[in-house]
């Protein structure tokens, strides 16, 4: 997903910046405004339509499967995690990589960010993590390994050390 | 219209300039610390490497803050009449503030960050006293209520003259029958700022005294999440009035070098209704991991952040490009930092909006990606659209030395803020004191960046600053 995102980001601020580019060296050629307009009152309502004719798709296709979890799931397996400042108490830290798991977040002090990252130290999932509020986070680990849990969001001056590790262990170990 | 403002209103502006130059300086410094400490090449405690993360944020959304309000207030005070000892109490109230947060970070050892992020002030497990956070929640008030009443008289001046905050939108024009010339272009942004910055403002001041109380009187709390909606609610409004701010100064000061006037045709007044909307609802896209959200308002932050994008790219730069084209200008410094503007807010918006996706949030947020994403329209967006304005005002439309500046500006700014897009893809979580050493290529890059950005910036304000004493006379 993250390279998916850099990809299309970076690709369109090389076209934005190609439209910037062509116009600047076009500048100092003289032309009467209203024939600039007009051409480009076509263009932008061009424009407009792409954008919008892209948009509608692209939301409703990243919009069928949210991350949210509307209930918590009988067959899953619970892992409880609280966050303080500035460590994650974590039960159980060892699960079954195929089956689906709920992460049960909260907080004690402060709101901290429940962030798994693999051992390639690439994030997978993230939800926040509140004092007085439960949020249940849904993850299927694809493959047994050591994963990392750190805190994205900004509790104090430990929040970089505040890190544990979980354990995904194959099916049917 | 140069005419129209007196010299004390001049004067005024060019105060709030000069403090706005030299601040953004020693916060880019601080800025430039921060990335080389992340990279190792300089060791400093990590309770430090906060602090100077909660000063370089509050501090640069203030100096955005007062860039965009001071090329507001120069520009609309050509169409309506506002008050100079207004606009002056506002600058007394931000440095009042500045002191204070100063004071509360370097000296109490106040490290909230500028989210402030409710309970965090109350519990800092032992970082800093409860004092020091009063402090420095009581300075961003202070600063907060500058603008709000900064707002209240462009307000009042606003609805002298025109009746109305939908005709100064230019509703009649776009909704009704009315042939009569819309609003020009700095009034209709300037009421659009008027709507969503007292909202955000009011927003802000609640929840900076709900967390004042809170320290004082730790019994009395709220609903942690009703907290953070406040706070994301005035962050986002306030941050992005900066921008709407600011462009004044592009539909003011490019047409002078197009020779084209920008006008308030129907798809502008569209786009800045929409704006005003958009701007005030869009602020859930901050919470997608905030799971116990209602899914509505996530689909809404979402959708609202993909529609955000039409007003900025389909109509302000592509009006900037539609002004620009085959014009037959010449590129004075005022003219190349306003054109780089327009193209840093929408080349910014791309990977926000990327960012917005409810699907990707879940693999970037907090990862660098967002300072990569808030840098590019701030960095590259209101940070020239305000040093354009400075070229204009100081009427210097640059030499030799102004346009390595600019390159150095560009090569600096655009490598800075890709190093940090480019680590948001590599995980790299933001606000992290020590990185780990697979992360530290990357960061030094981005210090390299920051010192060559610095250099161009730095060039810029002493050109500003030595030209000042000469514009203040005029």
């Amino acid at each position: 997903m993250q390279e998916i995102a850099w990809n299309i980001s970076l690709w369109l601020m090389l076209v934005l910046a190609a439209a910037f580019i062509y116009v600047v060296m076009k500048s100092g050629e003289k032309a009467e405004a209203a024939e600039v307009q007009n051409s480009a009152g076509k263009i932008r309502s061009a424009l407009f339509w792409i954008l919008l004719v892209a948009g509608v798709p692209i939301a409703m296709v990243t919009l069928t499967d949210l991350p949210y979890a509307a209930q918590s799931d009988a067959s899953a397996q619970i892992v409880k995690a609280e966050g303080s400042q500035f460590n994650w108490d974590i039960s159980p830290t060892t699960i079954v990589a195929g089956q689906p798991v709920e992460f049960h977040v909260t907080a004690i002090d402060a709101t901290h960010g429940f962030a798994v990252y693999d051992d390639t130290m690439t994030l997978l999932t993230q939800t926040q993590a509140m004092p007085e509020y439960t949020n249940i986070l849904k993850y299927t680990f694809a493959k047994a390994g050591t994963y990392k849990v750190l805190c994205l969001e900004y509790c104090g001056s430990g929040h970089h050390v505040m890190s544990e590790e979980i354990t995904v262990v194959a099916g049917g170990n | 219209m140069e005419n129209v403002i007196s010299k004390g209103a001049k004067q005024s502006v060019l105060g709030y300039l000069a403090t706005a130059g030299v601040v953004l300086l020693l916060l880019m410094v601080f800025g430039f610390v921060m990335r080389a400490a992340q990279a190792g090449g300089l060791d400093i405690p990590a309770e430090i490497f906060y602090q100077l993360m909660t000063a370089h944020g509050i501090g640069m959304v203030g100096i955005a803050g007062m860039c965009g309000a001071a090329i507001m207030w120069y520009f609309l005070g050509q169409y309506v009449k506002l008050s100079t000892p207004v606009f002056l109490l506002n600058m007394v109230l931000f440095l009042i503030g500045v002191v204070m947060i100063l004071g509360a970070v370097f000296i109490g050892g106040f490290a909230g960050a500028w989210t402030f992020l409710y309970p965090l002030p109350a519990n800092s497990a032992g970082a800093w006293e409860d004092m020091a956070a009063v402090i420095h929640l009581s300075g961003v008030l202070i600063i907060g209520v500058g603008f709000l009443l900064f707002h209240l008289d462009t307000g009042w001046a606003i609805l002298k003259k025109y009746g109305s905050l939908g005709k100064a939108l230019g509703w009649p024009q776009l909704f009704g029958n009315s042939t009569a010339d819309a609003p020009p272009p700095t009034v209709v942004a300037s009421t659009m700022v008027l709507i969503v910055n007292v909202l955000g403002l009011v927003s802000g001041a609640s929840i900076l005294v709900i967390s004042i109380v809170n320290i004082l009187v730790p019994e009395f709390s709220i609903d942690p999440l009703l907290g953070k909606n406040m706070i994301f609610f005035f962050g986002h409004v306030f941050i992005n009035a900066t921008l709407y701010m600011s462009v004044i100064a592009v539909y003011e000061i490019l047409p002078r070098y197009t020779g084209r006037p920008w006008k308030s045709t129907k798809p502008f007044l569209l786009a800045w209704t929409c704006s005003t909307v958009f701007v005030v609802i869009v602020y859930p896209h901050h919470l997608l991991m905030d799971i116990n959200m209602p899914t509505w308002m996530a689909v809404m932050g979402q959708i609202i952040s993909y529609l955000s994008g039409l007003p900025i790219l389909v109509v302000t730069a592509f009006g900037a490009l539609a002004y620009v084209h085959r014009s037959g200008m010449t590129w004075g410094m005022p003219a190349s930092l306003l054109f780089l503007a327009v193209f840093g807010w929408a080349a910014g918006v791309i990977p926000a909006i990327v960012d917005g996706t409810i699907v990707v949030n879940l693999v970037l947020h907090n990862t660098q990606w967002v300072p990569g994403h808030f840098h590019t329209y701030l960095l590259l967006g209101v940070i020239p659209m305000a040093l354009g304005f400075m070229y204009h005002i100081t009427d210097n439309d640059g030499n030799g030395l102004d346009r390595a500046a600019f390159w150095a500006f560009v090569v600096g700014g655009f490598g800075f803020i890709f190093t940090f897009l480019w680590a948001g893809k590599e995980s790299v979580p933001r606000r992290f004191a020590e990185h780990q050493s697979e992360w530290m290529g990357v960061d030094a890059l981005g210090a390299v960046f920051a010192a060559l950005t610095i250099l161009g910036v730095a060039i810029f304000a002493i050109r500003f600053l030595t030209r000042l004493g000469q514009t203040a006379k005029g």
